[in-house]
């Protein structure tokens, strides 16, 4: 990816920051120039808005195929997590024991690599969630 | 002007790797090794983790203890010998992830083992000439041990982070002092993946003369002896040579107990000595006095007087995990998993 | 708006066809098609070319020129156009031919759909893949395409919607009709161990729940119904051809364990066909992994939620069942040329409705479906087709 592609993303991937809909006030990850619900009556009312950095396991998967850039951490554990604000988001799930993930296990935020081009490249850094203790 | 630590916190990888289990793979009693380091284990950083995510790990536990508007912060320092980038600081990334862009100065340091206390001192400087708020130093590594050398039963992951400030301290930092002098007793040049270092050098005329003068400057300027203080933080890279310094200055094991990690996470390196006085400050009550002295090779030490305030009984020490929390629920790897996690096994086609 | 037949319908062999460029597939299905619709090639005044990713499966952009080009109708000046909606290009090619057709702007259309994947590394196709998802916010942070499929696979077990047992089954019965489609990747019946015990890609799905990487390409013929009695004896009707759209990212959805798009489409397609979805007895659909075939049997109305993995595993998704489903084999067995595949059902569909699907022929077949999906959900593609 190229640097600026990943960069400009960072208040999301680094801090959760995603929208929140000045109209209705529905939060959306990512971030959003346009509430879906409320369309033209959403036009700058968006706003910035910090997830919550806790939730839930909605749904996961392991996985034992992976990217290869991804596979030094195979097998690795994908989920869906339900934000504190009830917004969905796919993360990584790390420092896990992959036999004891389960639906509504409680996970926090953590900042981690996420990619890099290559040795010389940038590294890039976004969530991931680790089981909360 | 009142100058200390406003609030700290740590962070220290998961996963954990014996000497035993290490020697095992080059021959070598480990478990013998191990006990004459007073090393048990030591902490491995996972695959995703470097000095960066570790940084950024501890500086949010640091801000989840305090109400400090992260805007406030003036001035972040990252210490490291092994920060991922050559050129590109990483205390950019720890500014942005705790939210204290844009208004803020930020610098890499590199001093060995003490960087991160360097960071301190510098944020003692700027707070104490007003020039900043709130300062954030934060010393930490993924040290790197060339394969079966000594070092790699040592070589460990994990970082501290202190907020530097003037007011609400819950501890404050009566005095700091270095001793500094050009001895070449462990280094790493542009571009080796692994440090080198002198063998028996790096003891006598470099941990023990550095550490030594600089305690005895701090005792002779503060008038104080070992008595005087409740706990005492020493470098460590293994858990022998802070056990005889401390002896030789005088302080007994259970004034260094608290402060001392090693034996369960290896030598954090930069993350060492801060490590060791977060550990300390979970512990520590008001009143309470603390000597700090950290190494670096090459070769300095800093040394640091402390006293605990009344205001750690106000502070929220339980929003974040303290450091015995991160020495709880630790996954023991084999050689193997170590290696994968290190980086050590070349992956095909990337 | 004008009724629309097919005319003509071809496929190649799909699978790793190592001798064939992308050119040569496309330049086979597409005069299959033609000599299908007793065509010369003169009528033909439009082309659209279903393909998801030329641009990295052969670096090859401007495929609508090319494949014009290489079946003779560039030298004509025809207009080609390349269309992608990913997994759904081929059926979303074929909708776009459809309003042309309907709409009077053209009166024979091609419609094509090729990929070529194996001209790349198995982890660059699957990077391919994956970027029918969110890229950004899915693909980048690891999860890949199956696993985002093993997700909503994980939430229907947690649900009570189907077992692992269930969904594997999808898979099973896919083989079992690929083993009677000589054109088909894989020609051999499976049993459910083999789903079960190959291996894990992303639990709880293994290899076995997941279609291949696969060359191949098809092509159907279409003009006016009241033209196309001139070009064959046996035209199949378009009654419907609905498209829906949906979140990119499936964290985005209301619901994971059902796909609204297909549940839209479908009403729009069943109400436009002013028929019920017990009348359809062959359907095509898109299960690139087996619990996207699940899905697609209870959001398309044949089987209730909760119901259709038990149903197919009840033998009633077979050839002589309540709806003979994938009788091509699916993604799963006949393989899985992202682009052709969405053309690929209508060949089938027509084939059944004509009568020509040899031994995987559905008995007295009137109405056909086939239902076409991009990325996890996110376009949906339904047509029906009737018997003349």
């Amino acid at each position: 990816m190229s640097v600026a592609r990943h960069w400009r993303e960072t208040p999301g991937r680094y801090n959760l920051v995603g929208t929140r809909c000045g109209s209705c006030g529905k939060v959306y990850f990512p971030r959003r120039s346009l509430c879906p619900e409320c369309r033209r009556a959403s036009l700058g009312k968006m706003e910035s808005y910090k997830l919550k950095d806790e939730g839930t396991v909605f749904t996961y998967s392991v996985i034992h195929e992976a990217p290869i850039e991804n596979s030094i951490l195979k097998p690795y554990a994908v989920a869906m997590v339900m934000t504190g604000d009830g917004v969905l988001i796919t993360a990584q799930l790390v420092d896990v024991d992959i036999d004891k993930i389960h639906i509504g296990m409680p996970v926090r935020a953590v900042l981690r690599k996420i990619g890099e081009d290559g040795r010389e490249g940038i590294v890039n850094y976004g969530y991931k969630f680790t089981p909360k203790s | 002007m009142d100058v200390g630590i406003v609030s700290y916190g740590a962070y220290v990888p998961r996963y954990r790797i014996t000497p035993a289990e290490i020697g095992r793979i080059w021959g070598i009693d480990g478990d013998a090794m191990g006990k004459g380091l007073l090393i048990h284990m030591k902490s491995v950083p996972s695959p995703d983790e470097d000095v960066i995510t570790i940084a950024t790990e501890a500086a949010r536990n640091m801000m989840s203890r305090c109400d400090v508007d992260p805007h406030d912060i003036g001035a972040i320092y990252v210490g490291s010998e092994s920060h991922p980038y050559a050129v590109k600081p990483s205390g950019t990334v720890v500014a942005e992830a705790i939210c204290a862009t844009p208004n803020l100065t930020a610098a890499d340091l590199e001093f060995a083992c003490k960087a991160g206390t360097a960071g301190i001192q510098m944020c003692m400087g700027l707070v104490g000439s007003g020039m900043i708020k709130y300062g954030v130093a934060i010393g930490a590594d993924t040290s790197q041990g060339a394969p079966g050398d000594a070092l790699e039963y040592s070589a460990s992951a994990g970082g501290a982070a202190y907020l530097i400030g003037s007011g609400n301290v819950i501890a404050r930092i009566n005095k700091t002092l270095s001793f500094t002098t050009d001895t070449p007793d462990f280094w790493r040049r542009e571009g080796s993946p692994y440090p080198s270092h002198g063998g028996r050098f790096t003891g006598e005329p470099a941990y023990f003369k550095h550490i030594g003068s600089a305690a005895k400057m701090l005792f002779s300027e503060m008038g104080t002896g070992p008595k005087d203080y409740a706990h005492a933080v020493f470098h460590q890279p293994n858990g022998k040579f802070p056990t005889r310094i401390a002896k030789e200055l005088g302080f007994s094991d259970v004034q260094i107990k608290h402060g001392l990690l090693t034996p369960y996470i290896g030598n954090t390196y930069s993350g060492a000595v801060p490590l060791g006085l977060a550990s300390v400050l979970d512990n520590a009550k008001p009143g309470e006095r603390i000597f700090v002295v950290a190494y670096g090779s090459g070769a300095g030490s800093d040394a640091f007087d402390i006293t605990v305030t009344d205001d750690i009984l106000r502070y929220n020490r339980q929003a974040a995990p303290t450091v015995a929390d991160r020495l709880k629920d630790t996954v023991q790897l084999d050689y193997g998993r170590y290696a994968k996690f290190k980086g050590k096994i070349l992956m095909g086609g990337i | 708006m004008r009724e629309v037949a097919i005319i003509g319908a071809g496929v190649t062999k799909f699978g790793e066809l190592w001798d064939a460029s992308f050119r040569d597939l496309g330049i086979e299905a597409g005069l299959k098609a033609m000599y299908d619709a007793n065509l010369t090639g003169s009528e033909v005044d439009g082309m659209y070319i279903g393909n998801m990713s030329s641009g990295r499966f052969i670096s090859q952009h401007h495929v609508g020129a090319l494949i014009a080009d290489y079946t003779g109708m560039a030298s004509r000046n025809l207009p080609a156009v390349r269309v992608e909606a990913a997994g759904a290009s081929g059926g979303v090619a074929f909708r776009e031919a459809v309003m042309a057709v309907a709409s009077g702007m053209h009166d024979v259309v091609i419609v094509g759909g090729a990929e070529k994947m194996t001209d790349v590394t198995d982890d660059a196709s699957n990077s391919v893949m994956d970027s029918a998802n969110d890229q950004q916010w899915e693909a980048t942070i690891g999860a890949t395409f199956a696993s985002l499929n093993a997700m909503i696979a994980r939430r229907c077990m947690h649900e009570g919607i189907a077992t692992r047992e269930e969904i594997a089954s999808m898979s099973v019965n896919d083989h079992a009709h690929g083993a009677l489609n000589p054109d088909a990747q894989f020609r051999k019946a499976i049993s459910l161990d083999t789903v079960l015990r190959s291996g894990m890609v992303a639990d709880p799905l293994t290899m076995f729940d997941c279609a291949p990487i696969s060359d191949g390409a098809a092509a159907v013929v279409l003009c006016p119904m009241d033209i196309a009695k001139r070009y064959t004896d046996r035209p199949v009707r378009v009654l419907a051809s609905a498209q829906a759209s949906d979140s990119l990212a499936l964290f985005q959805r209301k619901e994971i364990t059902s796909f609204s798009a297909t549940v839209a489409a479908a009403n729009k397609a069943y109400s436009m066909a002013k028929i019920t979805p017990s009348e359809i007895a062959v359907a095509e659909v898109h299960d690139h992994f087996t619990i996207e075939g699940i899905l697609a049997l209870q959001d398309l109305g044949f089987f209730a939620k909760g119901e259709a993995g038990k149903a197919v595993m009840g033998g009633q998704a077979t050839i002589g069942g309540k709806i003979a489903v994938n009788t091509s084999g699916g993604l799963k067995a006949r393989g899985h040329p992202v682009g052709a595949t969405g053309v690929a059902q209508i060949v089938e569909i027509t084939k059944q409705l004509r009568g020509d699907a040899d031994k995987r022929q559905v008995a007295n077949a009137r109405y056909g479906l086939a239902h076409s999906v991009g990325g996890t959900g996110s376009t949906v593609v339904v047509n029906i087709m009737e018997a003349v």
